[in-house]
C-alpha cells in the first residue's frame, strides 16, 4: 500500500507573532517552524498503516526551503521518502492553487491512499486535502478519527467524527483521500536510529510550476476587534487572584 | 449572473427535519450581502424530501426556494451533493453561494467550489463592503489574527459562515415560491457508502446544566497537573471541564470535553484555565453568562470573549486562587 502525507511546516504554537511591512503576512524573520499538529497524526496514521499492512510511506510538502527541516524530521520518524515542491509565496496562492500544486507533483505516484490533516494552523481553511480529491478525481472523507483497510484491499472503512460527539462510519474505494483529525493516536518520536537513516532518505525536490491567477486573495491581515469589555485584574498572582475571588462573591456571585 | 444562494443544511430524523442551527446564520449573512450588492436572495435545500423544510424556508423574505430532491440524497455523500449543487447552481447562476461552516459543508463544498475553478472562502465571520466589492474576514492562526480576503475570480464566490457570526434574528418574514429541483444524479456517481450517526458512549457527566464550570486547557502541560485545577474546581463546588487536547490525551474523560465536538455549556461562570480561545472551543461555551479567563498570553483568543481576564501564569495563578476562594467560602 502506497500512502501519501501531505504535511505543512507553520509557526511554532504560542509564537509570539508580528505582522510583516506589507501588512498582508506575517514577519516570518523572527518565526520558528514546526509540522502543523493534524499532519503530525495523519502522519502517525500512515505509519501504523505501513506496519499492518506493508508499503511505503511518503511525505508530501509545499514550502520554502525551510520546510526541508519538517520533512527531515518526518523521515526520520520512519517515512521512507519525501517530494519537496519548492514554493516561497504559498500565501499569496489560493487553495485552489496549492492543491493543484500538490496534486501535480504526485500525479505519476498512484498512491491508493493520500492523508492530509483536517486544517493547518495558520490559515486554518480545512480544504487543500479535499480540493486535492477533486483534482485528482477521487473519493474523500474529512475529520477521521479511524481506518480500516478492508480484507480484499481494495476498499477502506474510515470513522468520520461529525458534531456534538457523534461519529459515522463511511466505506469508500481506494484510491481516496481522507483529512485527518488531531489526537486521534499517541504520536511517536524519532528515534535515534531513525535520525540517522533519515539522512540518506530521498528527497525528490520539484519546481512549482507558474500558477495561474488566485481566484481569492488575502489582502490584509490585522489584530481581531474586541467584541467585549474584559476587565483585567492585575498585580502579583495573590492579588490578582484575592481581587478575582472578590469577583466570584460580589459580582458574578458564584461564592 | 445573478443572485445569492444560500444552501441550509438539515436532516431528518424520525421523520422529522432538523436543522443544523447555522443555516440560519448563513441566511443572514446572505441576506446583508444581497441587500448590499441589490441581487435577489436565493435558498435551497437538498434531500431525498426536501419540500418540508423548503417550505419552512420559504417563509422567509426571499425570491426563491429551491427543493433540491432525489432519493440519491437521502444520506448525506459528498459525491451525492457536489454533483446536485454543481447543477443547481449551473442552472440558477448565483453571483455568490453562501453555506454555513458545518462538518457537512467543510467536508463537501470545497471540492464543489474546485469544480467551478474557485476557492472557497471559509470560515468567515464578517463581511464589509469596500468601494463596491464585498471584503471577507476570516480569522487566521486559531483567532490570533484576522484577514481580508477579496474574491477576484470570475465567480461564482463560495462562501461558508463560521458558527455565532451572523444573527439569525435579523432575517425578516415573507413568502416565496418552493421550486423543486431534481438533478441527475445516478448510483455509480457516488463513491462512498455512510453509515448511520452513532455516538461512542452515553453521557454520564452533564455539563450542559452545570451553573458554575471551571474549564482546563493545554497551558496545564502535563496530566500531572490536572489536580492544580481540580482544587480550585471543588472548592468552588465547580463541575471539571476542559479543552479537546486534554481529552484526547486521555487526562480527562472525553465526557468533559467543551466545544464543537463536545458538550455545549451555559453556565453563570465559565473559568478558562490555560485555553486559548480556538473558535472550536468558543461555539461550545460562549453561551456563559460570565467568561473569566487566566492565560500567560495577553493576546490569546479567550480574552475577546472574556468578561474578567487574568494575565500570568496559571502556575501562580490558580493556588492563589484556590485559596482566595476558601478563604472567602471560610473553608
Ligand atoms: C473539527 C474540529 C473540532 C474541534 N473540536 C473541539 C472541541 O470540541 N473542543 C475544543 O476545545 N477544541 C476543539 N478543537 C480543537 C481546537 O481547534 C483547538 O486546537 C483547541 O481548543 C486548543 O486547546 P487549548 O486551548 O487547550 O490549547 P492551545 O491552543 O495549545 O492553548 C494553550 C493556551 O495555554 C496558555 N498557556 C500556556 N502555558 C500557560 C501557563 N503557564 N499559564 C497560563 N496560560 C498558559 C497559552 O498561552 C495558550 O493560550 C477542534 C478542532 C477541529 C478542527
Ligand atoms: N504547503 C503545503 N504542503 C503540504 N501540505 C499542505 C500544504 N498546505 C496544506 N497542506 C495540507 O492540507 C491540510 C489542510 O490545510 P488547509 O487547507 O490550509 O487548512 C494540511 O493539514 C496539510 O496536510
Amino acid at each position: 500500500m502506497k500512502i501519501i502525507v501531505a504535511v505543512k511546516q507553520v509557526p511554532v504554537r504560542d509564537s509570539l507573532i508580528h505582522i510583516d511591512s506589507s501588512g498582508r503576512w506575517l514577519d516570518e524573520g523572527e518565526l520558528s517552524f514546526e509540522i502543523n499538529e493534524p499532519d503530525a497524526y495523519a502522519l502517525e496514521a500512515a505509519l501504523l498503516l505501513k506496519e499492518k499492512h506493508g508499503g511505503e510511506v511518503v511525505v508530501l510538502c509545499a514550502g520554502p526551503e525551510r520546510a526541508t527541516q519538517t520533512m527531515r524530521e518526518a523521515l526520520a520518524k520512519g517515512a521512507d521518502r519525501a517530494i519537496h515542491v519548492e514554493a516561497e509565496d504559498l500565501v499569496r496562492m489560493d487553495t485552489f492553487g496549492v492543491a493543484r500544486l500538490l496534486a501535480a507533483a504526485i500525479a505519476d505516484e498512484k498512491a491508493d491512499l493520500i492523508l492530509t490533516g483536517l486544517q493547518s494552523e495558520d490559515l486554518g481553511l480545512g480544504q487543500t486535502g479535499v480540493v486535492m480529491a477533486e483534482v485528482l478525481g477521487i473519493p474523500h472523507a474529512t475529520i477521521i478519527m479511524e481506518i480500516e483497510l478492508e480484507e480484499s484491499g481494495g476498499r477502506i472503512r474510515v470513522k468520520r467524527e461529525l458534531e456534538e460527539g457523534w461519529f459515522q462510519t463511511v466505506e469508500m474505494p481506494l484510491p481516496a483521500l481522507l483529512t485527518i483529525q488531531s489526537g486521534i493516536s499517541k504520536l511517536r518520536y524519532a528515534t535515534l536510529m531513525g535520525i540517522k537513516k533519515a539522512k540518506t532518505k530521498e528527497v525528490r525536490r520539484v519546481a512549482a510550476g507558474a500558477m495561474p491567477e488566485a481566484t481569492v486573495s488575502l489582502e490584509r491581515v490585522y489584530p481581531p476587534q474586541k467584541k467585549k469589555e474584559t476587565r483585567m485584574i492585575g498585580g502579583t498572582p495573590t492579588e490578582a487572584a484575592a481581587a478575582l475571588a472578590d469577583v466570584l462573591q460580589f459580582e458574578v456571585r458564584v461564592i | 449572473m445573478s443572485g445569492v444562494l444560500v444552501v441550509l443544511e438539515f436532516r431528518t430524523q424520525d421523520g422529522l427535519a432538523v436543522w443544523n442551527r447555522i443555516s440560519w446564520e448563513a441566511l443572514a449573512a446572505g441576506q446583508e450581502l444581497a441587500a448590499e450588492i441589490g441581487q435577489p436572495l436565493l435558498a435551497a435545500v437538498a434531500g431525498e424530501r426536501p419540500e418540508g423544510p423548503a417550505a419552512e424556508v420559504a417563509q422567509k423574505k426571499l425570491a426563491r426556494v429551491y427543493g433540491v430532491a432525489h432519493e440519491l440524497l437521502a444520506a448525506y455523500t459528498a459525491d451525492g451533493y457536489v454533483a446536485s449543487l454543481e447543477q443547481l447552481i449551473g442552472a440558477v447562476r448565483p453571483t455568490y453561494v453562501v453555506m454555513p461552516h458545518t462538518y457537512q459543508v467543510r467536508d463537501f463544498a470545497p471540492r464543489l467550489a474546485a469544480r467551478f475553478g474557485e476557492t472557497l472562502i471559509a470560515d468567515v465571520v464578517g463581511i464589509r463592503m469596500d468601494g463596491g466589492q464585498p471584503v471577507f474576514v476570516r480569522q487566521l492562526l486559531q483567532g490570533k489574527l484576522s484577514g481580508d480576503y477579496l474574491h477576484r475570480g470570475p465567480g461564482p464566490c463560495f462562501v461558508s459562515t463560521q458558527a455565532g457570526a451572523f444573527r439569525p434574528e435579523t432575517v425578516e418574514a415573507g413568502a416565496c415560491e418552493v421550486e423543486t429541483f431534481e438533478p441527475k444524479l445516478e448510483a455509480a456517481m457516488i463513491r462512498s457508502v455512510p453509515g448511520e450517526r452513532f455516538r461512542v458512549s452515553e453521557k454520564s457527566v452533564d455539563l450542559t446544566a452545570a451553573p458554575l464550570i471551571v474549564s482546563v486547557g493545554r497551558g496545564i502541560k502535563e496530566k500531572e497537573n490536572i489536580p492544580l485545577v481540580e482544587e480550585l474546581a471543588q472548592a468552588l463546588g465547580a463541575e471539571l471541564a476542559a479543552s479537546r487536547p486534554i481529552c484526547d490525551n486521555g487526562w480527562l474523560p472525553m465526557e468533559r470535553q467543551v466545544g464543537s465536538s463536545g458538550q455545549s455549556v451555559s453556565p453563570k461562570v465559565y473559568i478558562a484555565v490555560g485555553i486559548s480561545g480556538a473558535i472550536q472551543h468558543l461555539v461550545g461555551m460562549k453561551g456563559s453568562k460570565a467568561v473569566i479567563a487566566i492565560n500567560k498570553d495577553e493576546n490569546a483568543p479567550i480574552f475577546e470573549v472574556a468578561d474578567y481576564g487574568i494575565v500570568g501564569d496559571l502556575f501562580a495563578v490558580v493556588p492563589a486562587l484556590t485559596a482566595a476562594v476558601r478563604k472567602a467560602k471560610g473553608m
